[in-house]
């Protein structure tokens, strides 16, 4: 049973701060949102506006056309993962899992039922019995996601839930809410400030900034069209490359921009931009090549290499201080201290105008 | 001599002590003087002023003494004496643990009632918590049992608010039937300390459980009784082994209110107030001690029982 959520001018505030700013959005049903941004960005506080944990000061939202801002967080059908799982220490597992379902007068044989399904997909059926501080953290948020399941709830909402998982056990529990999606096929929304997560599981993206939102879109539109700097900075890792540069002529579909002391020609018109225009230059780490392949952008002297072993990161100096990343496919012979003349594929670079927005 | 600096490539500096004293005495003891130095105070205190007189009193429990002759031992006749012909001794540890179990449990109720009030987030809750802390500071002290006295009193406060409601009051503290529960109204009064370590356990409570439960519909009272009151079992259990075991050894008000003598009727013959009796009354300095070893025991006892219990009901999170 999926729902589409829909949020219209919604703001939320703090005596005079306003920490969301009119925010308009559509979620799908069945769709897989992931609310992302930098820290205080206003994202976990928006999720808790949707599940009802914070009032709404103004706007509405409204889950599958029913206007939603005045109802208590429990009559929503809503079920929420916490960051900090939020297992109840005294209960066993099969306790947290049954507790809502107890709340809610359900019979007994329905609440094993649902408990033992539940545990079944989550393969903590022989941890029924432990006690929280008896698990691991991934069988933790495991118990945390089975709560949220035996309440067969219609949105599924997740604040950062996997913040508090070693790198492995992150990647594992990412795919295996990724297949959680696929397989319940409810309408869900994340909350991370990892990007790399919001890339991974996401039908739609939301990239929020200062409470209000920067783009929405899905992964690869985000990452190819980002709308504005922000976007082109969060998306992406390692961060897009940003060189300040001078709008040098725009003609016949063609730009010129003079960028550290020489001029690119990108194939792409730039609307209302003219010459002698402040901009700022983006390239991918991963779209830069060593060697005159492509456009050259000019002479770089390597800081610093990581070798990650299936790709190589340089990070490199160029004429007049400006840093750059570069990211090489592959285990690439490069030593601290070289000088290498690096490219860049001309369809694959952005611009921006003195407003941050994309050109 | 002084202080060297070595230094290793690589290595961070290492300042080794040549202190003069490790001359003269062993190595650990004299590289540890300043630590010792420093624990002097509490040494002295310990040795001179509690371990050092709780052993004199268990040798005294043993002998007959009354301060003017030497000590002469007699065995366990004053423990013999205590366990086969001592009534007071019986009607006074009857008095105190009735004394303790009801104003224990109803302290803590009231403690955690006022916490849970304090815990809504109301503004000036550092004035509240001073406030309803200030009877705590004061509930020991003569002057605030010279106040019971004026209260509860046969023409206090208490009877004269009675009165404008037409009720002729008892005289609480010298009638036996009341004087006792005028005591344990004072000590409920004296909520404040296990409040302050109610309120510090609520805040301990990740806010996070709440909204599960009220995501889950949870009803206040639900929660309460859920979560709360089990995720503040170990707050509970200390403030209840504490207040306990301050209960046992109440004196003050016991003394003050019966201007020492337990009366009416023994009614307030707490039991430290007829070790004192024994002490300082009649001087059977042995006697008394032996009372006291045998209160020891029973906080003990009790102590060691509170702690076996909570394994079943004590809620540990990690």
């Amino acid at each position: 049973m999926a729902t589409n959520v829909s949020l219209q001018k919604v703001v939320k505030r703090y005596g005079e701060h306003e920490v969301i700013r009119g925010i308009d959005l559509e979620i799908d049903p069945g769709e897989f949102a992931v609310f992302v941004g930098p820290s205080g960005c206003g994202k976990s506080t928006l999720l808790r506006m949707i599940a009802g944990l914070e009032l709404i000061s103004g706007g509405s939202l409204f889950l599958d056309g029913e206007r939603m801002n005045e109802v208590p967080a429990a009559r929503r059908g809503i079920a929420m993962v916490f960051q900090s799982y939020a297992l109840y220490p005294h209960m066993t597992v099969y306790k947290n899992l049954a507790f809502g379902l107890e709340t809610a007068g359900m019979k007994k044989s329905e609440i094993a039922r649902r408990v033992e399904h539940a545990a079944e997909i989550l393969q903590i059926s022989q941890l029924l019995n432990r006690r929280p501080k008896a698990l691991s953290g991934g069988q933790r948020q495991r118990v945390a996601i089975g709560r949220a399941i035996v309440r067969e709830p219609k949105i599924f909402l997740f604040d950062e839930p996997l913040s508090n998982l070693d790198a492995e056990l992150r990647v594992q529990m990412r795919v295996e809410i990724s297949k959680l999606h696929q397989n319940l096929g409810n309408t869900m929304i994340y909350v991370t400030h990892d990007q790399v997560e919001a890339m991974t599981m996401a039908d739609k993206i939301v990239v929020l900034n200062s409470g209000r939102i920067e783009q929405v879109g899905a992964p690869l539109d985000l990452y190819n069209k980002p709308v504005n700097k922000f976007v082109a900075g969060f998306i992406g890792s390692p961060k897009m490359n940003f060189i300040e540069g001078e709008l040098a002529r725009s003609n016949d579909g063609m730009t010129s921009v003079h960028l550290n002391g020489q001029t690119i020609s990108l194939p792409r018109p730039i609307g209302a931009a003219k010459a002698g225009d402040r901009v700022t230059f983006g390239a991918r780490p991963e779209h830069i090549t060593v060697g005159e392949h492509g456009t050259t952008i000019g002479d770089t002297r390597v800081d610093l290499v990581e070798h990650l072993g299936g790709q190589t990161i340089l990070y490199a100096s160029m004429k007049g201080g400006q840093s750059l990343t570069v990211a090489l496919d592959g285990q690439q012979p490069v030593r601290a201290g070289e000088t290498l003349t690096v490219s860049i594929d001309p369809q694959r670079c952005h611009l921006f105008g003195p407003d941050g927005n994309a050109l | 001599m002084g202080n060297q600096r070595t230094a290793i490539a690589g290595e961070p500096v290492v300042r080794i002590s040549t202190l003069a004293p490790r001359q003269k005495f062993p190595g650990a003891l004299a590289r540890n003087a300043p630590a010792y130095l420093f624990l002097l105070p509490w040494f002295i205190g310990f040795f001179g002023l509690t371990l050092g007189p709780a052993l004199v009193s268990l040798f005294l429990s043993f002998t007959d003494y009354n301060l003017l002759q030497p000590p002469h031992l007699v065995g366990l006749d004053n423990y013999a004496r205590i366990a086969t012909g001592d009534d007071k001794f019986i009607s006074s540890m009857k008095v105190t643990l009735f004394y303790v179990i009801c104003s224990v449990p109803l302290k803590l109720v009231f403690a955690l009632a006022v916490a849970l009030l304090l815990n809504r987030g109301i503004k000036g809750l550092p004035v509240y918590r001073a406030i309803f802390y200030l009877p705590s500071l004061l509930g020991s002290s003569v002057a605030i049992a010279v106040l019971w006295r004026q209260l509860f009193d046969s023409d206090g406060v208490v009877n004269t608010i009675l009165w404008q409601f037409g009720i002729e009051g008892p005289s609480w503290i010298s009638n036996p039937n009341y004087s006792l529960y005028t005591l344990i109204v004072l000590a409920i009064w004296q909520f404040g300390s296990p409040m302050i370590i109610f309120l510090a356990g609520l805040r301990q409570i990740p806010i996070d459980m709440y909204e599960a439960a009220s995501l889950d519909g949870a009803s206040k009272t639900r929660i309460f009784f859920k979560i709360t009151l089990p995720l503040l079992t170990p707050v509970i259990f200390f403030n209840a082994v504490v207040q306990t075991i301050d209960a046992f050894k109440a004196f003050t008000p016991a003394y003050v209110i019966s201007s020492g003598t337990g009366g009416p009727i023994d009614s307030t013959l707490f039991y430290t107030l007829y070790l004192y009796q024994e002490g300082f009354g009649y001087f059977r300095m042995g006697y008394a001690a032996a009372l006291a070893w045998i209160l020891v025991i029973i906080i003990a006892v009790f102590t060691a029982f509170s702690f076996l219990s909570a394994r079943y009901w004590v809620h540990y999170d990690e």
